[in-house]
Formats: structure tokens, sequence, C-alpha cells
């Protein structure tokens, strides 16, 4: 009896909202990071080939920086709103605007990763005989790791955060619930989606450091090694 | 392209513009929100930054709490605020949700200027006898001054881009016109409701910069600095996003480091 009553007494923590709605709160959850997900491996894969251009030809960095920060100041609201007449009503839109917006943050990381690859060592592999494709992969790509990985993860907790807004188009995730419970005045609902979406961000940032660490080890090593000396 | 003609149309007709609800009003709610919001937060976030940096304690706080901040989804901070017993209180909700999304950005930025003005130049502040309070206005603050800017522009910036989510609880400002056009299928006012904001956005930004330049504690003096100024100070391209990220990423990689 008294586990029924937080439900009508609209209290803001409620087990009994948890076991009654768990297929919902699973659903939602599920949904939430397949758009964060998607659009960070997107914007991943769209980011690369930006980064690099803009890296290789010095006269495209300026337009490609400038776009992908222009992009960041169109507000997720219009971002969603303006995507929908494209995309129809689908998850898609969501993923689209997320795109976009993680195009700032990865492609300007990517650059900066780029650059921060000593020249000795570029040279080095040249004078190995690294072609171009074999000094990308085999030594500017695991030097660059750090910041690309830095970049990933500002992306990824963004990402997280901001398809809570995808609710205006209908699929946002744990934003649906947040959406649905300030109608409703659900406290319940908004309180628990909302804490699951700070989980789900916060987890993801600790994997992404975890799985930083496991593709650098030699970074550990040498910070230890730093500290020693 | 009809969509852009068809939104400059919004913008360019009288009418959309007056009147209660029209994009004037809009516009002033859109600033006062702006305004009250980043005033309150570089009020609470400058001094705990700058006293947290000045004695170099609490680096993990400021430095990890932008990361927090950017895990809470603003979205989910205003329905809650507006589901609380402030909820009547209208703007006031909005006003607290923007300032707990500006202060972690205020907090990080300032911190790291702080701990990046050139040691030496402060051992050498103290070893001439200045007191803390002395080193800290005299040396480290000038020092520190180009990257506090930079926190408090992509703050503000993002402050203005992120009041739009005000309209979705039911709060003003410019993300009306946006939720307005989206609930009757107009995409040209959704689109030039975003043109403002993005507009709003760049001239406040331009504003920053011209008044961070005009202040500038050493402004025609040069910087004595490791790495010079403009790898400090961060990249001067940006507006908002970029220039946070950047200037966050540094510190996190020391702090996974320790």
């Amino acid at each position: 009896m008294a586990s029924r009553s937080c439900l009508a007494a609209n209290d803001w923590i409620c087990a009994e909202y948890v076991r009654s709605r768990s297929g919902e709160l699973a659903d939602a959850t599920l949904q939430h990071l397949g758009i964060a997900v998607s659009s960070v491996l997107l914007g991943l894969l769209l980011a690369f080939p930006l980064a690099l251009l803009a890296y290789r030809w010095k006269a495209a960095s300026g337009p490609v920086l400038g776009l992908t920060t222009v992009l960041y100041t169109v507000p997720s609201l219009a971002m969603f709103a303006l995507l929908l007449p494209v995309f129809g009503l689908s998850a898609a839109v969501v993923v689209a605007g997320l795109v976009l917006y993680s195009l700032t943050v990865l492609v300007r990381n990517i650059l900066a990763g780029l650059e921060s690859v000593p020249r000795d060592v570029r040279e080095v592999a040249q004078g190995m005989g690294y072609g171009q494709r074999q000094l990308l992969f085999g030594v500017e790509l695991p030097l660059m790791l750090p910041a690309l990985m830095a970049g990933v993860r500002i992306a990824m907790v963004s990402a997280i955060s901001l398809t809570t807004v995808g609710a205006i188009v209908g699929h946002g995730g744990l934003g649906n619930l947040i959406y649905s419970g300030m109608d409703s005045l659900f406290k319940a609902q908004v309180l628990t989606a909302s804490a699951i979406c700070v989980a789900l961000a916060v987890s993801a940032d600790l994997l992404l450091l975890v799985v930083q660490r496991a593709l650098t080890p030699w970074a550990r090593h040498r910070a230890r090694a730093g500290k020693a000396g | 392209m009809g969509t852009f003609t068809a939104a400059w149309d919004w913008l360019t007709s009288g009418a959309n513009w007056t009147g209660a609800g029209g994009a004037g009003q809009r516009l002033g709610e859109h600033l006062v929100l702006t305004v009250l919001s980043m005033g309150c937060a570089v009020l609470l976030a400058l001094p705990l930054a700058l006293w947290l940096g000045h004695v170099g304690r609490g680096g993990t706080l400021a430095i990890n709490v932008s990361n927090v901040g950017r895990a809470v989804p603003t979205f989910a901070v205003l329905v809650l605020l507006a589901l609380s017993p402030l909820g009547p209180y209208g703007e006031l909700t909005t006003v607290i949700a923007l300032v707990l999304f500006a202060i972690p950005p205020l907090l990080t930025n300032a911190y790291v200027g702080l701990r990046e003005a050139d040691r030496d130049v402060v051992e050498a502040a103290r070893g001439m006898g200045m007191s803390g309070w002395q080193v800290l206005r005299r040396v480290e603050l000038p020092l520190a001054f180009p990257l506090i800017m930079t926190g408090v522009r992509s703050a503000t910036v993002q402050v203005v881009a992120t009041a739009t989510l005000a309209a979705l609880a039911g709060g003003g400002g410019l993300g009306r016109i946006i939720t307005a056009g989206f609930n009757t299928y107009d995409t040209a006012q959704v689109a030039a409701g975003a043109a403002l904001v993005a507009a709003l956005a760049l001239v406040v930004e331009g504003v920053l910069v011209l008044l961070s330049k005009l202040t500038d504690p050493m402004r025609g003096r040069t910087r004595p600095g490791r790495g010079g100024g403009a790898s400090t100070a961060g990249p001067s391209d940006g507006a908002g996003a970029g220039t946070d990220g950047e200037a966050a990423d540094r510190p996190r990689k020391t702090a996974d480091a320790v």
C-alpha cells in the first residue's frame, strides 16, 4: 500500500514507477543510446575526411572550421525543426542534427591531433618508405589518438545530453519521457528519465576513457616516467 | 533555397515584429534572460575560480565540473525546475537553469587561465614582497585575462543558443518563435527564429570580443608566456563550442595523466 501511494502522491522518487514502467524506461534508454551512438559514429566518419582535407590542403581549413563552428550556433530546437522537412518524422532527424553538432568538436580535435604529430616522426616514417596511407594509419592515427578520443568523449556526452531535445520531433529517447512527464506533471517520470540520462552520459564518458587508456598504453608509461624523472 | 527567401520575407515583414509575442518582444526577453543568467553565473563562478586558481586547490573539481555540466541535459533541468515549487515563478526557473549551464565552462576556463599564468612571474612577484591579493590582482589576473574572457565568451554564446530551450518548458525568448513555427508547420518561421538566435549569438560574441580588447589590463603590452598568447588564449576564430572544447581538452589530458 505504501509503495502504491507514491504514484498517487506524485512523489519525485518512486520505486513503484521504476518497477511498473521498467519496459518503457528500457525502450527509451535503448532508443536514446542508439541515437547518440550512431550519430557520433557517423560524425566520426564524416569528420575524418573533413579534417584530413583541412590538414592536407590549407586553403580548405578556414571554410571547414568556419562551417562546422557556425553549425554549432544553430539552436538544437531549430536544428531538429529545420531538418524535419528533409528527413520526415523519424529518428533520422535527430541523428542528422547530432551528427552536424558533433562535427564541430570532432573536426577540431582530429585536426589538432594531426598537427600534434612531430615532424621528425613523420619524416622518419617517410624515410623508412612509408606511403601516404601507411603513414596515416601506422603513425599519425596512433599518435593522434589522445586528441581524437578527447573529442569523441566530448561529442558523445554532448550527444547523449542533446538527444533529449529530440523529444520535439517525438524521437528523443528519454527526452520523450521528460517531455510527456512535463505535460502531465508526472514528477517521478521526469526525474527518473533525467537521472538515467545523466548516468548514461557519465558511464559513456568513463567507458571511452577506459578505451582510450587501452588503446594508448604508452601514454601511461610516459606519464609515470615523467613523474619519476 | 525557398526556405531562405521565405525566412527572409518573415524577418522583413514588420507585422511579425510588433505586438505581444512578436519578434521584438521575444528578442528582448531573450536578451534579458541571457544578461541576467550570465551576470549571475559570472558573479558566482569567477570569484570561486580565481580563488581556487590562486591557492592552487580544487583543480580536479574545477576541471571536471565542465564534463559533469555537459552530461546534464539543460532540457531536463528546465523541466525539473518547472515542476518544482519554483515552477510558478516563470522566468526564474529558466534563469536558474541557464546559470547552472553557464557556470562549468566559466569555472574551468578561469581556473585553467590562472594556473597557466607563468609561474616564474608569479614567483618573482612573491619575491618582490607582493601580498597574495596583490599577486592575484596585479599579476595572475592580467595574465589569465584572455582565457577568462574566452570562457565568458563561449559560455555567453552557448547561453544564447540554449535559452531557446526555455520555450519547450513554456518560457519566453526567441525559442517561442521556433516552437510556434514548428507547431503550425511554418518552416519559414522556424528558419527565421533560428537565424535570429544565430545572429544574436554572433553579435554578442562580437561585442564581447570588443569589450575584452578594451578592458584587457595588459592592453598594448606583450604577455610573457609559455607557448605564446595565441595557444593559451585558445583559437580566436571560433564562436562558442570549439573554443570551449579545446580549452577544456588540455586540462582533461593532464587530469587523466595524474
